[in-house]
């Protein structure tokens, strides 16, 4: 193989076909009530460790359904679990118990 | 696929092409690229199809390269086509017609911008008045080449030495057509068939007897993208593009690939060497590479030039296999001969993608 | 002598009006274009948001027309003004005068093949929200053959300055998720995605409707535009979009998507806006006297809106418009007799 000094980028495009949706569809068996976030954002607006560290429950959700769990899973750590999300959540989903699961579920 | 779908759209999509009476303008970087394309083009249209196209040695680049390189502003450019422009109405001529595509979209862009800002047109002339003391018409018509060799494409058939289909099996070459990013995707209007099914080259196709492809990165750039390339830091995302239309069509096994770009060809033909020497990827049968050609080359083909004459030893990408699979006779021994009969060198192997 | 009063198209609007106007006591005289009455709703399965057969609406609606004359597969010639009363000639070569026209010409759903980046009529597999309706009507469509992947994009051809529409269809989000649903009743182990760029869940028990397609049926919403469609070698549909809410591209694999063509002014209301000289907004649709205190008063005298021609409506809204058309038409014949 020859350096040219440049080589191919990897793509940034979500590939959702095959997706491996297993460990999402766990979550949702024992979490339902994650299916009903509409992505408002309040959670990480109001979230402790949101302002100081990588973590954002928005996300951290867009991504178990994108099979992106990678992407986010650790910045779950930073979580204090002080439950102001569970508090802002217009959907009523309880995010503190959530995020229990998704820790159990994803194993970290 | 609906086959009718697309007619419908090519039908909304047509421009009237003139017959007759052109003024030729070069690419400045085609005659490096693909040196015998627009001799190709200005001898099938003079000695094949005896039509008046007029070209002065005088004319120049039209900027675009230095333009899309964010070297030159736009005034600058615009005054080197008002210059062109110039040349075209001291010849008499009043169909303007372009090599290039970069060169076409460029052309289409200052018409428009002239239209709707007369002022800058009034700047552009005094501009030009100042630098050179020429004064000029803005064209009546405007043409891509590719425009003229779709108009003629069925006089080109009824000459045909050769058509686009597998000789041994008698079933038509599948072939992926690429069209330049900057012929329709600005203006799709002024493109045959519109910006999303561009019908300019597919039209050659079906009329030569080839099959065309249409596979899901068709509408996607080749990856060139002027700077992407020209900076060495943003090769890779620009290789990546070519590579990633190159996955989507391999599925569908094409014979080979038309375009009407300048860079199209040259960065879809050169990059299969790179993607084959950084992964040992190759997209062709039997570890050869899909060749690339302008539609100047395959109108050449079609009519029965020598490959050689076309200048078809310049591509990376070995022509051969597919010239066999027509059934279009070639001389190995003159492929790098010059055009004194002399040997010139011959190019290095690579090590991944097969040459003859 | 009972005064006429004429109503141009005969959807749900019309038909209601037309009712009420008799109810009245005046002779409503029925003037639509195709062959049976009905408009849009006729071409439609179950309506949002608990689903209620567009059938059932329609003959309820049409089980009580006794003393309504209606024409069908007829269109308007010409309308003149004479003082204070229309004559209106029709294609069957009869000729009627009211002193109230009712214009309830309604909407044509977007063409979608002028989204040529989607491929409608070229791409197998690409259909309409109309189409869909029709398929569960019937349950006959060759484009749809057991989909495991179907993708709805919104907004097609609304929201879309570039198609000549700026305007939002308000409907289609509400009519994307309930077919969103009802296919996943069809075809339980699909995968099914909703492609929107707001979603304008706005009526009542809209939201529930959202709720549901979220919770019991899976339904995967992804904020973005469809950008491009296209086909693979096995000639299924590749879909590219940008999942925002994420913010990378995405790409993926399907076997039908649904294009929801958005609500656009009729050839009609435009043909009659010309005719009798109505203003008509940026948008298409016909301008009432005032938005909010006359909405079914033309800026002519003598001339009435009700329904989807003075902008996209839901099926109640209509109704409900169409009957206050009908006290307003009463409203203006009692001051004429004043």
């Amino acid at each position: 193989m020859i350096d040219f000094g440049f080589a191919l980028t990897p793509s940034a495009t979500l590939q959702i076909d095959n997706l491996d949706n297993k460990l999402f569809e766990q979550l949702r068996n024992i979490e339902p009530d994650v299916a009903k976030c509409m992505a408002c954002g309040s959670c990480t607006a109001s979230c402790s460790a949101g302002n100081y560290t990588e973590l954002n429950l928005r996300k951290v959700i867009l991504s178990l359904q994108r099979g992106r769990e990678q992407d986010t899973l650790n910045s779950l750590k930073s979580c204090m679990l002080c439950g102001k999300c569970n508090i802002v959540c217009p959907r009523g989903i309880n995010t503190r118990h959530l995020i229990l699961s998704i820790c159990k579920v994803y194993n970290i | 696929m609906i086959f009718q779908g697309k007619q419908k759209i090519w039908s909304d999509y047509q421009k009237d092409i003139p017959d007759d009476h052109y003024f030729y303008v070069r690419s400045c970087i085609r005659q490096n690229f693909f040196p015998a394309s627009e001799q190709t083009f200005l001898d099938i249209v003079h000695n094949r199809l005896g039509k008046d196209f007029y070209e002065t040695p005088h004319h120049t680049t039209c900027g675009g390269i230095a333009y899309h390189g964010e070297a030159i502003p736009q005034e600058t450019v615009m005054t080197i086509i008002a210059r062109q422009f110039a040349l075209m109405t001291e010849s008499g001529y009043e169909n303007y017609v372009c090599s290039c595509i970069t060169s076409f979209g460029l052309y289409t862009e200052t018409m428009d911008d002239w239209r709707n800002f007369p002022e800058l047109e009034a700047k552009i002339r005094e501009d030009l008045w100042k630098a050179c003391r020429r004064e000029f018409k803005v064209p009546k018509y405007l043409a891509h080449a590719s425009d003229v060799i779709y108009k003629f494409r069925n006089e080109i058939a009824e000459r045909a030495k050769f058509r686009l289909v597998n000789k041994e099996t008698g079933e038509p070459l599948r072939v992926v057509e690429h069209i330049g990013c900057h012929y329709s995707k600005m203006f799709p209007s002024k493109g045959i068939g519109g910006a999303e099914y561009p019908y300019v080259l597919a039209g050659m196709i079906e009329s030569w007897g080839g099959e065309v492809i249409d596979y899901p990165e068709r509408r996607h750039c080749c990856g060139f993208g002027f700077r992407q390339y020209l900076v060495k830091a943003n090769r890779g995302y620009s290789i990546s593009n070519t590579y990633k239309k190159f996955e989507s069509m391999e599925p569908y096994k094409p014979d080979m690939i038309i375009t009407n770009c300048p860079g199209c060809p040259f960065f879809m033909d050169r990059w299969q060497y790179v993607i084959a020497e950084q992964t040992g990827k190759t997209y062709g049968e039997n570890g050869y590479g899909i060749p690339v050609f302008t539609y100047e080359e395959v109108a050449g083909l079609v009519l029965g030039y020598n490959p050689w004459d076309l200048g078809l030893q310049i591509h990376q990408v070995a022509v051969e296999p597919l010239l066999d699979k027509i059934g279009i006779p070639y001389d190995k021994a003159d492929k790098y001969k010059g055009k004194n009969g002399k040997l010139l060198r011959v190019p290095e192997y690579p090590m991944n993608i097969k040459c003859c | 002598m009972k005064e006429n009063v004429v109503i141009i198209g005969g959807g749900p609007s019309g038909i209601e009006a037309a009712r009420r106007i008799r109810n009245f006591g005046y002779t409503p005289i029925l003037i639509e274009k195709e062959l049976r009455l009905g408009g849009h709703l006729a071409q439609w399965d179950r309506l949002f948001p608990e689903g209620v057969y567009a059938k059932e609406v329609l003959q309820t609606l049409l089980s009580d027309m006794d003393g309504i004359k209606w024409f069908t597969d007829v269109q308007i010639l010409t309308i003149n003004r004479l003082k204070d009363t229309y004559v209106i000639k029709l294609t069957n070569g009869i000729s009627v005068q009211s002193k109230a026209v009712l214009i309830t010409t309604g909407f044509q759903l977007f063409q979608a093949e002028k989204k040529e980046e989607y491929g409608y009529g070229i791409y197998n597999h690409v259909i309409t929200n109309a189409d869909l309706e029709r398929y569960f009507q019937n349950r006959k469509d060759s484009r749809i053959d057991d989909p495991k992947v179907i993708g709805f994009v919104h907004c097609v051809g609304s929201r879309d300055e570039k198609a000549g529409n700026r305007q939002c269809s308000k409907v289609c989000c509400a009519t994307a998720v309930k077919q969103a649903c009802e296919i996943k009743q069809l075809y339980p182990d699909a995968t099914v995605y909703c492609f929107y760029m707001d979603l304008r869940m706005f009526g009542r028990r809209y939201e529930d409707m959202y709720l549901e397609a979220q919770q019991k049926y899976g339904i995967r919403f992804i904020r973005g535009r469809v950008s491009e469609v296209s086909e693979n070698h096995e000639g299924r549909l590749v879909v590219k979009a940008e999942d925002t809410l994420f913010g990378r591209p995405l790409r993926l694999s399907m076997d039908l998507l649904v294009l929801m063509s958005g609500i656009v002014s009729s050839h009609q209301s435009q043909e009659l806006a010309k005719m009798i000289k109505l203003p008509v907004g940026e948008d298409g649709f016909f301008l009432p006297q005032n938005t909010i205190l006359e909405p079914c008063k033309s800026q002519k005298q003598g001339i009435f809106f009700a329904g989807a021609c003075t902008g996209p409506k839901t099926i109640p809204e209509s109704l409900s418009e169409a009957r206050a058309a009908a006290v307003a038409i009463n409203d203006y014949f009692n001051t004429m007799t004043e």
